[in-house]
Parts: C-alpha cells; structure tokens; sequence
C-alpha cells in the first residue's frame, strides 16, 4: 500500500504556468538585453579602446570604373579603367581583390599580370595596401558587334571588391589612456564636485519646494485642481522647450529678468546668468529645482491626502499649535515618502544630462559627469575618453543602486 | 519667539512683510505687462505696511475706515510717497490702475491674514496661525509667479519681431492692430522650417512608441504580477535598477552602432529605441496595476475553462483601461519630449521630430521669436492632453514618475 503525501517539487501546473511567465517576458528581456545590457558591455568595452569619432567608419576599397575612348563601331580600341583607393588616410588594407564582369562583345586585349580571366570574370589580386594607397588599371579592348547589340556598358555590372581592414572597434589594441585622461587632475575633481553639488542641492532643493507646495494645496477649496494642473506644467512641458524659455528670459543682453532687475536698482549692469562662473552653477540647479518640484509635490500630496485627519483634530484639542502639528505629525507621516523620493531623485538627477546641455552645454563651470560624457565623445571626438567616464558613472550608480534596494525593501510603496 | 506673540509687533510685522510681497509683485506684474517701469520701493512698502497692519490687527477702523485705508494707500502711491514707484512716463490709467490694484489687495488680504488677532499678547496658536496664512498668501503668488513666467515669456516673445525685443525687453504688450502680422513666426515656421513634417513626425513616432511599449509591457507586467516562476521577484527588483542606467551611457554605443548598421538618421531606428526607454518605466506601472486588481476575478475565469491569455484579454485588459491610459499618456508624454536620442541620431532635416526641430533653430541667424514659436508648439498639444485627461496623466506621473 502507497503511503499519501504531499507532491515533492514543482508539478507539470507549476511548470506550465513557469514556462508561460518566461514566454511573457521573453520580448521583454531580449529587447532589454539588445538596448540596455548590450550597450553597457560595449562601454566596457570601447572605455578600453583608443577610438576616435572618426575611425567609426571602417577603412574600405573605394572603385570607380568607366570605358574611355570610342566604343561606337566595330574594330574600335577603347579601354576600360577601374581606379581604386582606399578611403582611410591611416589604416591599411589587406588582400585587396575585385571581381567585375567584362560584358560580352568586348575582347581583352592585354591583361595585367595581376588579373586573370575565366570565361567574362575578371579577377585582380592587388596584394596588401597601404594606408591612402591609391591604384590606377587599365585594360585595352576591342569591340565587337556583340558589345553594340546588347547595349551593356562595363560600368553596368558593378565590380565586387573585398579587404580586410581591422577596425579599431574589434581588434585587440587596448588602452588605458582613456582612464588617464578622465582621471586627470584638477578638471576630474572639478567635475565631481559640480556634479556633487547639482546632483545634492538639486534633489533637496526640489524636495523642499515641493514640500511646500504640497502644504498649500492640501486642503480643498475653488480652484485647488486648476492650481494642481498648473504647478505640474514645468514638468509636462518638453524640456526643451522650457530651457529655450529660460535662455531667453534669463539673456544677458536682451532678456526681461536683467531689464526688471535693473530697473528696479538691484543690479546696475545685466549679470550674465548662464555665462559667469559661480552664477552658471547655482542657476542650472535653480533649474532642475524648478522643472523637478511638481513630482515631489505631486508625490508628497498624495501622500498628505491619505494621512487621517482625526489626529489632528485630536492634537487640535490637545493644543498643539499648527507648527507644531506639522512637526510631530506630518512629517513622521511623511518621513518615508520623503527618503524614497530623495534617493530616487537623487540618482535621477544624478544622470540628468539634457537639462545642463541646453542651458550652458556645460560650460561656464556647469561640466557634470554625464556631460562630460558628450564633452569627449562628441566635442573632444574621443569616444573612447566619452565611454570611460560612461564607465565611471555607471560606477557610481551601481553603489547608489546597491544602498538603494537595501533601503527601499523596507519602504512603503513605490 | 514668545517676545514676538503680541498683536502690536506681530500685525505691524506681517503686515510690513506682506507689503514687500504685494508690492514687487504688483511692480512685476504691471512692468511685464505693459514693460513700463514699475518698481518696488522697500521702505515705504515696510513703513505703509507696518502701519496699515498695525491698525487692521487692532480692528482700529470699521468697513468705510478700511475703505478710506485703501484710499489714502492709493493717493499715497500717485503721489510718489508710496510702497510704489511708479515713472514719470506711465500713463495715468496704467498709474492709477496699479495704485489702485495694490492698495484693494494689500488691504484686504491683510485683513484676511490678521483679522482674528485679538489685542495684547497672542497664543502660539494665534500666532501661528496668522504667520501660516502669511505663508500661504506668499505660496500663492510665489509658486503661480515661478511657473507661469517662463511660459508667459515663451509665448509672448513668439509673437514679438526682433527691434521690438531689442527695444525694451520688458515690453510684452501686444500690438494687435498688427493683426495676422502677430503669428508671422508661426507661419514661417511651418512653411519655411517644415514645422508640419515635424510636427507629423514627433506624433506618429510618438504614437508608435506608445503601442509598441504596451505590446512588451503588458504580457511582461502581467507575468511579474501574476504568475509564479523562479526569479520573479530578482525580475521586478531589476526593472526598477534599469531605470537608473542613464540615456547617456546607453546613447554612446547605440549611436556607434547605428552609425556603423546604417540605422543613424532614419525613422525606424528611432522607432526602434524610443520604446526600449519606455518599456521599463511601463513595465513597472503594470505591474503595480495587475498586483491590485482581485486574483479571485481571474480564477472564476481560469476555472470557467478560459485560458491565461483568454483571462488577460478578456477579464484583466478590460479592468485595467484606467492604467492603460495613464500609462499610455506618461509614455506618450515622455517620446513627445524626447530629446537626447533625437539629437543624436538624427541630422537629416526631413526625419526631424519637434524637439529635434527646435534644437536646429538655435542658430544666431535665426531670430528668437522663431525658437519660442517652436517651443509654444511643442507645448502646446502635450500641454492640451495634459489638461484634457489630467485626472489619468496625474495618476501616470505619481505611478510612474519614479523616472525623470
């Protein structure tokens, strides 16, 4: 007799229902892999290469071909000329060759010694090139009727070349210059120290300010919704769009808060907000503060809204002033919401990219890290100086990334 | 602070305060709008205030003395003595209208902010009280100032010519006996800059992306949520740690790639990557979504003889419209917006989306009202859907924005 227990392991339900989880996500995770994990690994990669926004486009074999000389009647001598080059100015090529068809009713006359023919094929094995090699072949030919018939020209079936270049993106040249280079000195220190101070008086800046705008709205009253609506507008808004805003509101020369200003006697001559040092810095943080409060205001109003009232009617009765209330009440309530939103801005802020790009493209003092990604790779042209600070940065979030599923695990929401 | 809980320095002090507050707004107010100088007069606006607050919080005149208040404070202000100065060159009806608008408001809301203050010394309840309602009047002002200055800027300078910006960079007023001449930028824009294309552009690769994410997101989210399969808790962990990968340091090895495959400067490869930004922040909506909705519902079905992919189409889809549409809007929201991929990826002025379109205006031969003008149309339909549905993007944002 069997004795009855309870199914050991997972059974065939369980494997189903595992099987059509993975069949879900599959289109998931090989879009994720193909657009987030792959390109990560080729920072790795390209942190290590010596690579130029140049050299991304691989040496190859450039061919021209034509027929000079008459080809109108039969008996006549023209040639066929095939110019080759090679389009890099400091890579070779290796076993350059090209294959092309003669059309029919043209004979060769004399072949080079480097070309041989079967049947109409032309084979040219032009050996190994050096960089900038350039390489002239002519082949004389008679025409005959055939040619004049079929209307075939030589350029008309395209030549076939091949080459073997090495591409500085995969052969095994590695470096470390690139890591010098980032890490060099005072500029580095620089760098993280403007990124430490956006990144740090941005997220509490926003923080706060939302905080505050959350205890405006937090009681209901005409108009509390349009309000709401219009405090999130520098949110909605294309960032774009209201950089360019801030640009012209802010200019120098011809922008209204200057001419407010000044006619009102605070400053006597236009202060160059985005253009002087100190000034750049705090400005481009007022910037993220304005364009990132409504989220934390959004976030702590929701949470506000849901805090049960009869505790304050029961500190009310007690006596506890309004200050008070909002000390000893609100903010334990809202303790939690406000470290999830500090550590998720903080690392959000930490990667912001666009925002200091359209304001002051990072000058003036404004380089963060992750302009100074575009700053080499696209200013300076090294890719390869761009990818290591990509590395440096993804350093760093993964630190942050660690301490923040820590800590999140024991946060309510989000 | 206790020596600060009296009526006769708190009234006189909020009240000094709260002049400073009215006064440069209503200067700032009035030189935006007719770009004639206004200016705020910092010892006077505490001298005037102090007073008026000092009699407000001690009740010291009834109706007709706060009326008689708000026309002395008037008189005072025409006559240069006020917390306003006001140039020699302002017409008398804006002049007037200012003196007018400052007084009527000043002392109403200060009658407002000190009214139940009663004489002597004040509770701390009183006293905070009154020091909130200060706030708050403050928070108002200051928060509807911040936000609707950058836009008033952006959509008035589109409809100014260059000498007009040039001559008097405060003046916003509107000319309109110029007539259609006022959207002339507009006009250039979309005949001479195709701003149609772009337009057309932005909200098809826009819409694109959106289906696209919630064809990944949804059976993925749906399988997070719902079934159980060893690592699912490791995967809804890692969707959250793909948000934190900056665009950045994916942007560089996808513009080497799409450069080197060809893809760089064509519609479908930006097809291609927009949704790959969006699906992760999808995703993770979803999620949160399915977990909330009742397993019970979908157990009826499974035990009804529907199959898993019959119960998402037919009983989870259609109870999850509501997220659908906040999700389908954030994303919407974010590939309008976009601007990092489409700078880099694109150069061919035919394949621009919006944003791509604006940066090409900043150019110094091309004037500034031409960049406002393409700024207010990026604005404006996201803007427009935005105030629509507000109810479901508001939802969106505090779901989802935990993405910037």
């Amino acid at each position: 007799m069997t004795e009855l227990r309870p199914p050991v392991g997972t059974g065939p339900l369980a494997k189903r229902e595992a099987r059509l989880a993975w069949g879900l996500l599959f289109p998931t995770i090989t879009a994720v892999a193909l657009v987030v994990v792959l390109p990560l690994l080729a920072i790795f990669w390209i942190s290590f290469k010596p690579v130029e926004l140049g050299d991304l486009r691989a040496p190859e074999v450039v061919l021209r071909e034509d027929i000079r000389g008459d080809a109108g009647t039969v008996g006549d001598m023209p040639t066929i000329r095939y110019r080759l080059r090679n389009s890099s100015q400091d890579q070779p090529i290796t076993g350059v060759t090209f294959t092309d068809t003669v059309p029919e009713g043209l004979v060769i006359q004399q072949l080079d010694p480097r070309c041989d023919l079967l049947e109409r094929v032309l084979n040219c094995d032009l050996g190994d090139w050096d960089p900038g090699a350039r390489e002239t072949l002519t082949i004389p030919v008679t025409v005959e009727q055939a040619y004049l018939d079929n209307g075939l020209r030589p350029q008309d079936s395209p030549a076939k070349t091949t080459g073997v270049s090495s591409n500085i993106l995969t052969n095994s040249t590695f470096t470390l210059e690139n890591f010098a280079r980032v890490f060099n000195g005072d500029e580095f220190i620089e760098v993280l120290w403007v990124t430490l101070f956006y990144t740090v008086f941005g997220t509490i800046g926003a923080l706060l300010v939302g905080l505050f705008a959350a205890l405006l709205l937090n009681k209901s009253f005409k108009g509390q919704g349009i309000l709401r609506g219009l405090y999130l507008f520098p949110y909605v808004a294309p960032v774009i769009a209201v950089a360019f805003a801030w640009l012209i509101l802010f200019d120098p020369f011809s922008g209204s808060a200057n001419a407010l200003l000044i006619q009102m006697g605070v400053t006597p001559e236009a202060i160059n907000f985005f253009g002087e040092r100190p000034l750049a810095l705090i400005m481009v943080t007022v910037f993220e503060i304005w364009r990132y409060f409504p989220l934390s205001f959004l976030f702590i109003l929701a949470r506000m809204q849901s805090i049960d009232s009869d505790m304050y009617e029961a500190a009310d009765m007690d006596g506890a002033s309004p200050f008070q209330q909002f000390w000893y009440l609100s903010v334990p309530q809202l303790l939690g919401i406000l470290s999830v939103l500090f550590l998720l801005r903080f690392i959000w802020t930490f990667n912001k990219f666009d925002d200091i790009f359209l304001l002051t493209g990072g000058n003036a003092g404004t380089r963060t890290l992750t302009v100074n990604v575009y700053e080499q790779a696209f200013a300076v042209s090294n890719i390869g100086a761009g990818a290591a600070v990509a590395v440096v940065i993804f350093g760093c979030l993964l630190t942050f990334s660690l301490f923040f599923l820590k800590y999140i695990s024991r946060e309510e929401g989000l | 602070m206790t020596a600060l809980r009296f009526n006769w320095i708190t009234s006189p002090t909020l009240g000094a305060l709260w002049m400073v507050v009215l006064s440069t707004t209503v200067a700032i107010v009035m030189s935006f709008a007719t770009g004639d100088p206004f200016r705020p007069d910092i010892l006077y606006s505490l001298l005037w205030g102090g007073v008026i607050g000092y009699t407000i919080g001690h009740r010291l005149g009834d109706f007709w003395g706060e009326v008689m208040g708000t026309a002395a404070l008037s008189i005072l202000i025409l006559m240069g003595f006020g917390p306003l100065t006001i140039g020699a060159e302002v017409s008398l009806f804006a002049s007037v209208f200012a003196a007018f608008a400052l007084a009527v408001s000043f002392v109403w809301s200060a009658h407002t902010i000190l009214d139940d203050l009663p004489h002597g010394a004040l509770t701390r309840h009183e006293f905070e009280g009154a020091v909130i309602r200060f706030l708050t009047g403050f928070g108002y002002i200051f928060f509807t100032a911040i936000v609707l200055i950058p836009f008033y800027v952006m959509l008035m300078t589109s409809f100014k010519n260059q000498s007009e910006l040039m001559q008097n960079p405060l003046d916003f007023s509107i000319d309109l006996s110029k007539g259609t001449e006022l959207f002339r930028s507009y006009d250039e824009l979309f005949t001479q800059f195709n701003f149609g294309t772009y337009l057309f552009n932005s909200f098809f690769i826009s819409v694109l992306t959106v289906f696209i994410t919630l064809a990944f997101a949804i059976p993925g989210a749906y399988a997070v949520a719902r079934l159980r399969f060893r690592g699912q808790a490791a995967f809804s962990r890692s969707i959250l740690l793909i948000y934190m990968v900056p665009m950045i340091v994916l942007a560089l090895p996808i513009y080497i790639a799409f450069s080197m495959t060809g893809l760089r400067n064509s519609f479908w490869g930006i097809v291609m990557i927009y949704p790959v930004t969006t699906i992760p922040v999808a995703l993770y909506m979803l999620q949160g979504y399915f977990r909330g909705l009742p397993a019970e519902i979908e157990e009826a079905g499974l035990m009804d003889g529907l199959s898993r992919l019959a119960v998402v189409w037919k009983i989870t889809l259609p109870l999850s419209l509501p997220a659908l549409a906040s999700v389908s809007l954030y994303v919407f929201m974010i590939a309008w917006n976009e601007f990092l991929l489409a700078f880099m990826l694109l150069d061919d002025p035919s394949k621009f989306t919006l944003t791509r379109g604006i940066a090409s205006l900043n150019s110094s031969e091309i004037p500034r009202q031409h960049l406002m003008a393409g700024s207010v149309i990026a604005t404006v339909p996201i803007m427009a859907l935005f105030l629509g549905l507000e109810r479901f993007m508001t939802k969106g944002l505090t779901a989802g924005s935990v993405k910037g």
